[in-house]
């Protein structure tokens, strides 16, 4: 017989006010199989614990409700205080009386009642509550981080010196992300690549980093602790272990015009390839699609490995006796790898320029986005940093900035703020005036978000100091007129239309999701929101965890944020990390779903509805170790407890803890 | 205190039961009362940890036990926190709505909605709505009606003010089908 211990917080005045506690507690105290029941003014300080403490030990209480805030606050505390009495922890519940009623109704009897009613509800599940013991499961000390760029590094470099082993994918051929892009950073304008290109080495070099480049994920099994990787390693023809980097290869292909990814396609590279001069691994991989010999071995149905076309980067590759160039390595391999923990730092993307087809995107050359600028001012870009605009080559003398171009704008999908235009733009303006001193650079801005350290004054460094025009309004139109882009546009704060002749465009378009990351996500089991950025935990208390246990994000993946931003939330992701890694074994909650081997009906609905897999197909054999039967089973590693295969199963042989189907229908009849 | 009910159950008012998954719509109804936001007081939420956990036959259910409605709520698509609860939820509500549909159930009685963690103020408008709804269509005696046109009486004749007997597996139908199976393990 259960003997039920009732406790009916006022919660100084935050119940009390609307709801009759001294009521509740009388009323409760006559439900079946309650053998106890008290109000106090604070449940959860001190004394209001010991009461629950006191009440067990006394009344041999078998169960705990406390009637008080939403279990998501005191939950844990409450059930610390019943284990420690020496009851199970899961024979602990709490009925909502503050979110769910006191503070959201106004008549005092109509809150009373729905207390009553609420507590009523708890105690008949903690009547059928069973006593849960938690899971232990071990953990595998070592971490996948996704992404090479500026936060997947510095997550990769933390957990290392941490002293954990990483695994570091990078989709491309190297690390460094879009910040390897950059020309100078802001606020204070030092050199990108000066300050990035050691991390980079740094990483490559660490005995305990294992990087994958020129690889992707390719599939993620398992749960926290204990996740299997299965990497994609994309096919390079060229032999990594034998490889120098010494770039005869590259020099030696004669594909030279192939627009080159990392220049954004204001340069070309070759078939055979290295993105830029510093990459790491400095190993070239070699593009299929582009080569000659591929193209050539695939019209005629043979490997590239026996065709006799070209072959010139073998040729020219130093490596004796064996060639590092080897067309044999021409099929993508796969690697799997056991993690405990998974870091996304997949990054963003900009908003592809085909969008903005209004202002004459696709027809005009010298219109380019913010990163094309960067190459434009990098001095290991294609210009060798003198600005100059793509179609003549001339040096531009008067450039327009289009900030918000795609953010904030609902009719491109993008009501958000990109964050890091504001800041680029103003960046830009400045490197512009630095290169170009006679040239004139005008800001097309909505509103100018420069909040950060040190930002507002840089942002104005480039108006007082940079003769930067900023401009408040939208641009309607562009159109070409001689050699000219004429700029349409309205300056709101003086009410006067603008017409400027401009020799570039550059449109600051809105920061978006990495096209694959809608992908990943569902790979990983994680969610991500409309915009396809990966969602947080919670919003405030939990921005680098996911609702994945064991799945943290860093970097751009998760909302657009600008390098500093990245770089803190990779080391808050990495330490998250390093706190799961404290411990061989970790704890988790026992609640999840149990199968009724003797009814089971081997129907398998609850393998297909199950989101994690957790459901395996088990043999019953008998003594002679004849198979009897097949049953489900479920992986209490794995399940979560959603619930979703308990009310599946059409021989009701499934049942959630705390969830059971008992319970809830004690709970509707309890109503 | 009991008088007071008594006198009030001249003047009906409906009893509503909610089904709400953990992880959106009950923290949203937590945040409706943090944000403290007013509604109206006879909704009865019971906590599942998914919406995919529900069982059509928890909603029957309540309505045998003298629901006037019922509101499920949960996660909007792509935010379950179980990647795809919601999605087998919302297959099985659509075809379980038509079958009540076609045994005569008024559909107005029950009511689904996303509500996330973050709509407090949504979670108190559809509350507020659905009250509002049922206390125009008044009493549900649909399933009652319907059980003594075909023949049937409650399965759960009496009806105790405590909840019952709480044997819990009370629902016409899964007993003798669960029997019959466990007969044919032993066979």
């Amino acid at each position: 017989m259960a003997r039920i211990g009732v406790f009916v917080c006022h919660c100084g005045e935050n119940i009390g006010r609307t709801v009759d506690c001294a009521a509740v507690a009388a009323a409760a105290a006559k439900f079946a199989g309650v053998a106890h029941a008290a109000d106090y003014r604070y449940m959860c300080s001190d004394p209001g614990q010991n009461m629950i403490r006191q009440a067990i030990k006394e009344k041999r209480l078998t169960g705990v409700v406390v009637a008080a805030c939403s279990p998501r606050m005191h939950e844990p505390t409450f059930r610390r205080a019943t284990a420690e009495s020496g009851v199970n922890p899961f024979l602990c519940e709490m009925a909502n009386i503050r979110e769910h009623c006191s503070w959201v109704h106004e008549d005092r009897g109509e809150a009373t009642r729905k207390a009553i009613d609420l507590v009523r509800v708890i105690v008949e599940k903690v009547k059928r509550n069973q006593p849960l013991l938690p899971i232990r499961v071990p953990v595998t000390r070592r971490a996948l981080v996704i992404g090479g760029g500026i936060a997947g590094m510095q997550a990769a470099l933390d957990i290392a010196n941490g002293g954990h082993e990483v695994i570091l994918v990078e989709k491309e051929p190297s690390i460094g992300g879009h910040m390897a892009q950059l020309s100078e950073t802001f606020p204070t304008l030092d050199c990108s690549q000066c300050i990035l290109t050691p991390r980079m080495v740094e990483v490559a070099q660490h005995p305990r980093i294992k990087l994958y480049a020129y690889s992707e994920v390719d599939s993620v099994k398992g749960f926290i602790g204990n996740f299997e990787v299965s990497i994609r390693r994309k096919a390079t023809s060229v032999n990594d272990a034998l490889c120098t980097g010494c770039g005869a290869c590259q020099a030696a292909c004669p594909m030279g015009k192939i627009p080159s990814e990392f220049n954004r396609g204001l340069g070309t590279r070759k078939a055979i390839y290295s993105p830029f001069p510093q990459a790491v691994p400095n190993k070239p991989v070699l593009d299929q699609a582009n080569c000659m010999r591929y193209r050539a071995a695939a019209k005629k149905g043979v490997p590239a490995a026996q065709s006799t076309v070209c072959g010139k980067c073998q040729q020219a590759c130093p490596i004796q006796p064996q060639k590092a160039v080897d067309f044999s390595l021409c099929q993508d391999t796969f690697v799997t790898e056991k993690v405990g923990a998974i870091v996304v730092a997949s990054g963003f993307d900009l908003m592809p320029m085909s969008q903005f087809g209004e202002y004459g995107y696709g027809k005009y050359a010298d219109m380019i986005d913010g990163l094309q600028f960067e190459r434009l001012a990098s001095a290991s870009g294609p210009t060798q940093g003198a600005i100059k605009r793509p179609s003549d080559g001339k040096e531009p003398k008067e450039v327009v900035f289009i900030q918000c171009a795609g953010s904030r704008d609902n009719a491109k999908g993008c009501p958000y703020c990109s964050k890091i235009c504001c800041m680029y733009t103003a960046k830009h303006t400045m490197l512009y005036k630095h290169k170009v001193h006679d040239g004139k650079a005008y800001v097309f801005y909505m509103d100018v978000r420069a909040a950060g350290k040190n930002y507002d004054e840089f942002w104005r460094r480039a108006v007082e100091e940079d003769g930067a025009v900023y401009l408040r309004g939208r641009v309607s139109r562009i159109y070409k007129r001689g050699g000219k882009l004429v700029v349409k546009g309205v300056d709101t704060l003086s009410g006067e239309l603008m017409e400027i002749q401009a020799d570039m465009v550059v449109l600051a378009t809105a920061a978006v999701a990495q096209p694959g990351a809608e992908q990943l996500a569902q790979r990983l089991n994680t969610a991500y929101d409309m915009y396809k950025f990966f969602s947080e935990a919670h919003p405030k208390l939990r921005p680098v965890e996911t609702n994945t246990a064991g799945v943290f994000l860093a970097g751009a993946c998760q909302a657009p944020k600008d390098i500093p931003d990245a770089v803190a939330q990779a080391s808050a992701a990495a330490s998250k990390v390093q706190g799961l890694f404290s411990s061989q074994e970790l704890e988790r909650d026992p609640t999840i779903a149990h199968v009724n081997e003797a009814t089971c009906a081997a129907c398998w609905y609850c393998v297909d509805v199950c989101p994690y897999g957790a459901i395996q197909k088990k043999e019953i054999k008998d003594k002679q170790g004849r198979l009897i039967k097949l049953v489900a089973e479920v992986n209490e590693g794995v399940c979560q407890g959603c619930g979703l295969c308990a009310a599946t199963c059409r021989s009701k042989s499934v049942e959630l803890d705390g969830f059971k189907d008992e319970q809830v229908y004690a709970e509707i009849v309890a109503l | 205190m009991e008088k007071k009910a008594e006198t009030e159950k001249a003047v009906w008012q409906p009893k509503i039961i909610a089904f709400v998954c953990n992880w959106c719509t009950y923290a949203g109804a937590d945040l409706a009362g943090t944000s403290r936001l007013k509604y109206d007081a006879h909704i009865r939420v019971l906590r599942l940890p998914c919406t995919g956990r529900i069982d059509p036959l928890f909603i029957l259910k309540a309505f045998e036990r003298g629901a006037d409605g019922v509101l499920v709520s949960g996660c909007h698509p792509g935010d379950c926190h179980y990647n795809t609860g919601n999605y087998h939820a919302r297959r099985r509500w659509t075809l379980f709505r038509e079958l009540l549909e076609f045994v005569g159930i008024d559909l107005q009685r029950l009511q689904f909605a996303w509500v996330s963690a973050a709509e407090g103020a949504k979670w108190a408008e559809v509350v507020n709505a659905m009250v509002a709804h049922v206390r125009e269509l008044g009493p549900f005696e649909g399933y009652h009606t319907m059980l003594a046109r075909s023949g049937q009486t409650l399965w759960l004749a009496k009806a105790g003010a405590n909840g019952g007997n709480g044997s819990g597996h009370d629902v016409p139908g899964t007993q003798p089908v669960e029997r019959s199976k466990e007969k044919q393990e032993t066979e």
